[in-house]
C-alpha cells in the first residue's frame, strides 16, 4: 500500500505527467460543463462527430508535415462544429444521420491520408486511442486559457445558458439570442475536443462530454447541481483513470472511460435507491 | 387599445405558402383562439407573432408598449424537456430573463415576481421539486408561471392542453380564463379543442390558407365555416 502511494507521489516527478495532469484536468472540466448543455439539448453526438473530424484534420496536417497540426485542426473542427449545429437544427437529413455521415467520412479520409504517408504509421494508434505522452507544454497552456474562458462563460452567462438549454424557443421569443450561445458552446466544444483528443484518443474523447452529465443527472435534480457535480465527477474520474494508467500501464483514454463507466453505475444505483426511498415515504 | 395587427400577412414553409393574406387585429383584453386543421399554419403563425419567423408577405404591427415588455409564451413541450433536471423555481425564474438585458444575474425583484406567479398558479408546494418529477398538468402550470414572469400583457399559448387528462384540461382552461377575465391579460391560444375554444374565447381565427375566418365567437358560430367545423368535431 505504501509502495503504491509512493508510486503515485512519484507520478508528479515527471514533467510529462504534470503536464498530462494539469491539461487533462482542465480539459475534463471544460468538457463536463459544455457536456451538460449538449447532452440536455440532445446534441451529444456532435461531440462524437467533431472528434472524428479532428482525427481527419490531424492526419492531414501530419501528412503535410505541418509544424503544428493542432493549429491546423482547430479551425477545421470549429467550422465543422458550426456546420453540424446547423445540420442538427434545420435540415432535411435528420441530425443524427447527418452527424454519422460527417464523422465516418472524416475518419475515412483521415485513415486513407494517414496510411498513404508512411511516416505516420505508428501515430495512427495514438491518434485513435490516445497517449499519455502527448500533452505538450503548448497544449497545456492552451487548456489553461480555454478553461478560464469556459469557466467565465458559465459563471457570467449561467442564467442565459440555462434558459437556452431548457427551452430555446421561449428564450428566443423573450429576446435572448439563443443562436449566439449555441455557437459559442459549439465552438468551445470543438476547441476542447481538439486539445483533449491527443491524450484521450479521438474515438474516446466524446466520453468526457457525455459521461459526467449523464452520471450527474442520475442523482441531481437541479441544473446548478448537475453542473457542479459533472465538473467534479469528470475531474475525479480523470485523475483516477490517469493514475491507474500510470500504475498499471493501461491505455490512458480507455482507463478514464472505464472509470467514468464505473461512476455512472454507482450513481445510477444511488439514484435508484433515492427514488425508491422517496416513493416509500 | 390595439395590441397586434396583421396586414395581408403570408407565411411560407419550405417554399410552400401555408398562410396567405391574413388580416386581423387584436385588442387589449381579447381572448383569441386560433383553430384550423393540421398543417393550416397555426404554429407557424404563432412563431411569426413571436418574431421567430419572418413573414413572406404583408406585415405584423405591434404596439409600442408590447415590444418593450415582450410576450409570455407557452410553447409545446419538447421530449428533451420532460426529463430536464431543473427545480420549478429555476424554470419559473428563467421567464424574467428578458427583463435582464446584459445584466447577468437575477435581482431580488425578479425572484419576488417568480414567487408571486408560483403562488398565483397554486404550485407553491412544488417550488423546490424537480421539473422532471412533475405530472404533465403540473409541468404546464410551471411553464404558464414562467410565461407570466415574461409578460403581464400578452400570453401566447401553443396547444396548452395537449396530453392532459380531461379534469386537468378543464382546470387549465379555467386558469387561463381567470387570467384573461380577472388579470386582464390578453390571450392568444392555438387549440385543437374547438368546443372549449368557443366556450372561452372572445374571438376566433380559423386558419384556412387564403380563406381564413376572423371574427368574434358569435360571428364564428353563425358562419358556414364555423358550423361545419363544429359539426365535424361533434360527430
Amino acid at each position: 500500500m505504501t509502495e503504491q502511494l509512493q508510486n503515485i507521489i512519484n507520478m508528479f516527478q515527471y514533467d510529462f505527467m504534470v503536464r498530462a495532469i494539469i491539461g487533462g484536468i482542465l480539459v475534463s472540466l471544460c468538457a463536463a460543463l459544455l457536456g451538460v448543455s449538449l447532452v440536455l439539448k440532445r446534441y451529444s453526438m456532435i461531440g462524437d462527430g467533431l472528434s472524428h473530424v479532428g482525427f481527419g484534420s490531424l492526419a492531414i496536417a501530419a501528412s503535410l508535415n505541418l509544424v503544428s497540426p493542432l493549429e491546423f485542426a482547430m479551425p477545421v473542427v470549429v467550422i465543422s462544429a458550426f456546420f453540424l449545429l446547423r445540420l442538427s437544427s434545420n435540415s432535411k437529413i435528420k441530425g443524427d444521420a447527418a452527424i454519422a455521415l460527417v464523422s465516418t467520412s472524416a475518419l475515412a479520409i483521415g485513415i486513407t491520408v494517414a496510411t498513404m504517408t508512411k511516416s505516420m504509421d505508428s501515430d495512427i494508434n495514438s491518434y485513435l486511442f490516445g497517449s499519455i505522452l502527448s500533452m505538450s507544454e503548448r497544449d497545456m497552456w492552451f487548456s489553461i486559457v480555454l478553461s478560464v474562458i469556459v469557466l467565465a462563460l458559465f459563471v457570467v452567462f449561467y442564467n442565459k445558458i440555462f434558459a437556452v438549454t431548457f427551452d430555446e424557443n421561449f428564450a428566443k421569443a423573450t429576446g435572448t439570442r439563443a443562436g449566439i450561445y449555441n455557437m459559442i458552446i459549439a465552438m468551445l466544444t470543438a476547441l476542447t475536443i481538439v486539445v483533449g483528443m491527443k491524450m484521450m484518443g479521438s474515438l474516446l474523447i466524446s466520453s468526457l462530454i457525455i459521461f459526467p452529465a449523464i452520471t450527474s443527472m442520475r442523482v441531481c435534480k437541479r441544473f446548478i447541481t448537475v453542473m457542479i457535480s459533472s465538473a467534479l465527477v469528470s475531474v475525479v474520474c480523470f485523475f483516477i483513470g490517469l493514475t491507474i494508467s500510470y500504475l498499471y500501464s493501461t491505455p490512458v483514454g480507455a482507463s478514464i472511460v472505464i472509470v467514468n463507466l464505473a461512476a455512472l453505475i454507482i450513481f445510477s444505483a444511488f439514484g435508484g435507491i433515492i427514488n425508491f426511498a422517496g416513493k416509500k415515504n | 387599445m390595439k395590441l397586434i395587427e396583421c396586414e395581408n400577412v403570408s407565411f411560407s414553409y419550405e417554399n410552400t405558402e401555408v398562410v396567405k393574406n391574413l388580416n386581423f387585429q387584436l385588442n387589449d383584453g381579447d381572448y383569441l383562439c386560433i383553430v384550423g386543421e393540421n398543417g393550416s399554419g397555426k404554429s407557424t403563425l404563432i412563431k411569426g407573432l413571436l418574431g421567430l419567423k419572418q413573414t413572406s408577405g404583408g406585415r405584423i404591427i405591434r404596439c409600442e408598449g408590447l415590444k418593450a415588455k415582450g410576450t409570455g409564451y407557452l410553447p409545446q413541450q419538447t421530449p428533451a424537456q420532460k426529463d430536464f433536471p431543473a427545480s420549478v423555481f429555476e424554470v419559473v425564474l428563467s421567464g424574467r430573463l428578458n427583463s435582464r438585458g446584459f445584466r447577468p444575474f437575477y435581482s431580488k425583484q425578479d425572484k419576488d415576481t417568480a414567487n408571486e406567479n408560483i403562488k398565483r398558479l397554486g404550485i407553491e408546494e412544488l417550488k423546490n421539486q424537480s421539473y422532471r418529477d412533475l405530472s404533465g398538468g403540473q409541468q404546464q402550470r410551471v411553464l404558464l408561471a414562467r410565461a407570466l414572469c415574461a409578460s403581464k400583457q400578452l400570453l401566447l399559448l401553443d396547444e396548452p392542453v395537449t396530453g392532459l387528462d380531461p379534469i386537468i384540461t378543464d382546470e387549465m382552461y379555467r386558469l387561463i380564463d381567470d387570467l384573461n377575465k380577472n388579470e386582464k391579460i390578453t390571450i392568444i391560444m392555438v387549440s385543437h379543442d374547438i368546443g372549449s375554444s368557443v366556450k372561452y374565447a372572445s374571438h376566433i381565427l380559423h386558419l384556412n390558407y387564403e380563406n381564413s375566418f376572423y371574427g368574434t365567437k358569435e360571428e364564428y358560430l353563425k358562419s358556414p365555416v364555423g358550423k361545419r367545423f363544429l359539426g365535424s368535431q361533434e360527430t
